[in-house]
């Protein structure tokens, strides 16, 4: 009786494309497959084009700034990429961060003999403590990441004001061995970029090779069926929010180490920062998609977009104003790019062509 | 209670044994009696009106609910599934009625995903993870790579993940939720080639269909639901068509498709040579206030394209539309609208509904502008706008407050029927009028149709079933590949005729096409 389902139409005749459209449609699959080659692309363009344009761009003191500056917000992208991988957002992480900071201060001020790993542990887990608020909210309170995340961004900073009350932390109640993290070096390369290397790339190996990891895309890319798949999604997003949180207290303490003076409104703002970073290094705001590889591409573009205005004297006033415009051509190229193949994708299907 | 199952050895248990499994949600009571026995090595159909229960109880076998009350055995031993993974642990797989996948990730990570192979170190075995899959999927005779992400493969292809999935867990249990749905007939074939496989293997199959005869082709034994209980279960030998149909509605057939003799009255709607190049040519054809008159072909021969063009939805090269003698601006469904003319599409997910909003809120709204009292909407007057139609069209649901995606797609469709009959057309095209709803909501759907051509209306239905279109249409107009091949009265139309004409064969016994 369903007869009418049985024959497929075959109204229009197999159409091959061209062996040049085939090959620009290559390019277009590669590219789309390793994005982060139009942004390691767009890097060194940019790296060339300001050095040809200003000789006080290429130099050993705006290398070790860029990557000092870079390596901590890094650190954040990798944690925002986990969050965002899961579809969620952590708008908190800069709270955390000036909160994070100012107490390890505070503690060196009270204890200057306290070890630095000591220091460490103990901002990683007031990060953690933090990322856990984040992660109960979401998972517990079912309040949507952007809300939860949003009010424990000014929770965090207002309890560091009430406490600190406008006085700071100064670089000289911090012991020399602590600040040797951000102004020593081995190879010339300063500790704190190499701690932010192993960090990132323990992270990226972590989302790519274990099931945790995977489980983090699995989420983002399609929730209902992560539940259907035995996945305890609950679980798994509390954990993502405690890594966000933890990555962001290490960074606290690092921010500590590299300037030294800290006060409430320290790293303020620098959570949107973290987001353009991850969105311009391909991690989709939508979920699933994404690595730490890419987000750390992001966070250094950024970086050396910041440098390169700088250099070329634009006005400050037009700064944040070209950046913003910069995140948006990125991500307009992407998201062209992706329909690109998708439209040819679903060509192939239609007509059977390989 | 269970009857002897076919061909088994003595003392075999079942593999699955739900007894009066209960299960509410709030005030609402989904399942009432669920009650099932699966048998090694059958097919077992679980039939049933949509929001009878069905989904209901496979939620609960597959972990994702947990009933309030009733027993649940897997190979004779009690068991409580907390979570899917327990029920995936038990051995049960679930291949749902949309795909449940993970778009962005490759096909062996689907498959494979919560339970990968790890190496000692608790990395994952990428390689011998997709080298398995590559295997699987070769066994299921398809020509898919292990390491293509899922994005972009069509529907069937999904499905094959989904079973290579099952195949991976070595499920011995294995639920389909209508499967077939969305399948081409040699999609379904190699669907049921892989079914009677696993069959054969000593899996028990729970099969959910609307299609009756899929049933008869697949299935060794049925179970019937209604409101929430299971009301029949039979060997299917014992079965027919009428007596599942009239099990699974409650009452008599009778008049299933209530055709009223209604006199033709003025010519409504009609289409002069109306083009629109590479998709269809001179149509032509007419529809008279009191007839339904069904628009018949194959998928994809241009019958939804002629009627978005003719709302104005699509733009077209050449022709005129006249509505009740005037002619209709083309291109704009507004002019469309106020000369009366209405159109339910095709995919009311998509086109028909605003899924979040509220009935209320989605009947209102081809008519807010006569609710607007003092440039405000009144929300009471959409709900006794809303009201006044679910009653009419026998729409079940809590309150008119309710988001429409909370309806089943008999009471959806209700919706998108009533929003559009707010507008009093003079002429109602409606497509696929029927497609994934079930036999009682159609039954009502018949029964509207039919009172709308009785006052007076003009109706166009385009639609795939022929048994619909038979026992419906006044007139039959079949398309082949974008051009009008036959205009067939009622009282010669058969599925001979049709079929041919949807087929591009000439019909020497059609009337050219006026």
């Amino acid at each position: 009786m369903k007869a009418t389902h049985a024959l497929p139409l075959a109204r229009s005749a197999q159409r091959k494309t061209s062996a040049g459209d085939a090959a620009a449609m290559r390019w277009f699959i590669f590219l789309g497959r390793h994005r982060e080659t139009t942004l390691v692309a767009v890097l060194l363009a940019l790296i060339v084009a300001t050095s040809l344009a200003s000789p006080h761009f290429l130099n050993i003191q705006n290398a070790r700034d860029v990557l000092l500056n870079v390596a901590i917000i890094a650190m954040l992208t990798a944690g925002m990429t986990v969050v965002m991988l899961m579809r969620h957002i952590d708008l908190s992480i800069s709270s955390t961060v000036g909160l994070t900071a100012y107490s390890i201060g505070a503690l060196f001020v009270a204890h200057p003999q306290m070890p630095i790993a000591v220091a460490v542990l103990a901002g990683v887990a007031m990060g953690a403590v933090a990322g856990s608020i984040n992660g109960a909210l979401v998972t517990f309170g079912r309040v949507p990441s952007l809300v939860a995340t949003l009010s424990t961004l000014y929770i965090f900073r207002g309890i560091d004001y009430a406490w600190v009350h406008g006085g700071q932390i100064n670089a000289t109640s911090l012991p020399a061995a602590f600040q040797m993290i951000a102004s020593g070096s081995v190879l010339g390369v300063p500790y704190l970029v190499v701690l932010a290397l192993v960090v990132l790339a323990v992270t990226g190996y972590y989302l790519k090779h274990f099931r945790g990891g995977r489980e983090f895309y699995a989420i983002g890319s399609n929730p209902e069926a992560a539940n259907l798949a035995g996945i305890q999604v609950d679980r798994r997003v509390f954990k993502g929010f405690v890594i966000s949180g933890a990555l962001a207290g290490l960074a606290g303490v690092l921010w500590l180490a590299r300037f030294g003076t800290v006060d409430a409104s320290t790293a303020k703002g620098i959570e949107l920062q973290v987001v353009a970073a991850a969105v311009v290094g391909s991690v989709a705001i939508t979920g699933g998609i994404g690595n730490v590889w890419g987000a750390t591409l992001g966070a250094l573009l950024l970086g050396v977009i910041n440098l390169s205005l700088v250099v070329l004297k634009v006005s400050p006033f037009w700064q944040l104003a070209i950046q913003g415009a910069l995140i948006v051509l990125a991500i307009a190229t992407d998201t062209l790019l992706a329909r690109a193949i998708a439209r040819w994708t679903m060509k192939k299907r239609d007509h059977g062509d390989d | 209670m269970s009857p002897s199952p076919l061909n088994l050895a003595p003392g075999t248990t079942p593999r699955l044994e739900l007894r009066n499994a209960r299960k509410n949600f709030g005030a609402v009571r989904a399942l009432e009696n669920g009650t099932l026995t699966l048998w090694p090595g059958e097919v077992h159909a679980l039939l049933g009106e949509n929001g009878a229960g069905k989904s209901t109880l496979v939620k609960i076998l597959a972990g994702v609910h947990q009933p309030d009350g009733g027993e649940l055995r897997v190979d004779g031993q009690p068991r409580q599934f907390a979570r899917p993974s327990d029920a995936i642990d038990a051995g049960i797989a679930v291949i749902y009625q949309e795909p449940t996948l993970f778009p962005e990730l490759s096909i062996a990570e689907n498959i494979y995903m919560g339970r990968q192979p790890l190496d000692r170190f608790g990395r994952i075995r990428a390689e011998t993870m997709q080298h398995a899959v590559q295997e699987m999927l070769a066994s299921l005779g398809v020509n898919l790579q292990a390491t293509q992400s899922v994005r972009g493969l069509s529907i069937a292809d999904q499905q094959v993940v989904e079973i290579a999935k099952a195949l991976s867990l070595n499920a011995n249990v294995l639920i389909m939720d209508e499967p077939t749905a969305a399948l081409s007939r040699p999609e379904v074939e190699r669907l049921f080639a892989i079914a009677e496989r696993l069959r054969a293997a000593n899996v028990a199959i729970l099969f959910i269909t609307h299609r009756l005869e899929e049933v008869f082709r697949l299935a060794q034994r049925i179970t019937i639901m209604r409101d929430g209980a299971a009301v029949h279960f039979a060997e299917t030998h014992e079965m027919t068509h009428d007596s599942i149909v009239s099990r699974m509605v409650g009452r008599d057939l009778a008049s299933y498709y209530p055709k009223a003799e209604v006199e033709p009255g003025e010519i409504a709607l009609a289409v002069r040579r109306l083009t629109r190049r590479g998709v269809f040519k001179d149509i032509s054809f007419t529809v008279r206030r009191g007839e339904i008159v069904a628009l018949a072909g194959l998928v994809g021969a241009g019958r939804s394209e002629v009627a978005r063009a003719i709302f104005g939805v699509d733009p077209v090269d050449s022709g005129d539309v006249q509505i009740k003698g005037k002619s209709l601006l083309l291109g704009d469904p507004a002019a469309a609208v106020r000369a009366g003319l209405a159109l339910v599409p095709e995919d009311r997910r998509q086109q028909g509904l605003a899924l979040d909003m509220s009935i209320a809120h989605n009947a209102a709204l081809t008519v807010l502008k006569r609710l607007v009292h003092w440039g405000l909407i009144s929300n009471q007057s959409e709900r006794n706008l809303a009201q006044d139609w679910g009653r009419k069209l026998k729409l079940k649901a809590h309150s008119m407050d309710v988001p429409a995606s909370t309806l089943s797609g008999g009471n959806q469709q209700k919706v998108v029927l009533g929003k559009w009959l707010a507008t009093h057309p003079d002429v109602l095209i409606i497509d696929e009028p029927t497609r994934g709803i079930d036999v009682g909501a159609k039954a009502e759907v018949y029964q509207t149709l039919t009172e709308l051509v009785k006052n007076g209306m003009a109706v166009l239905m385009i639609s795939s079933e022929l048994p619909e279109v038979l026992g419906m249409a006044d007139r039959i107009l079949v398309m082949n590949e974008g051009r009008l091949t036959a205009d067939i009265p009622r009282a010669q139309a058969d599925e001979a005729r049709i079929m041919a004409a949807a087929l591009g064969q000439s019909d020497p016994h059609s009337r050219s096409a006026a």
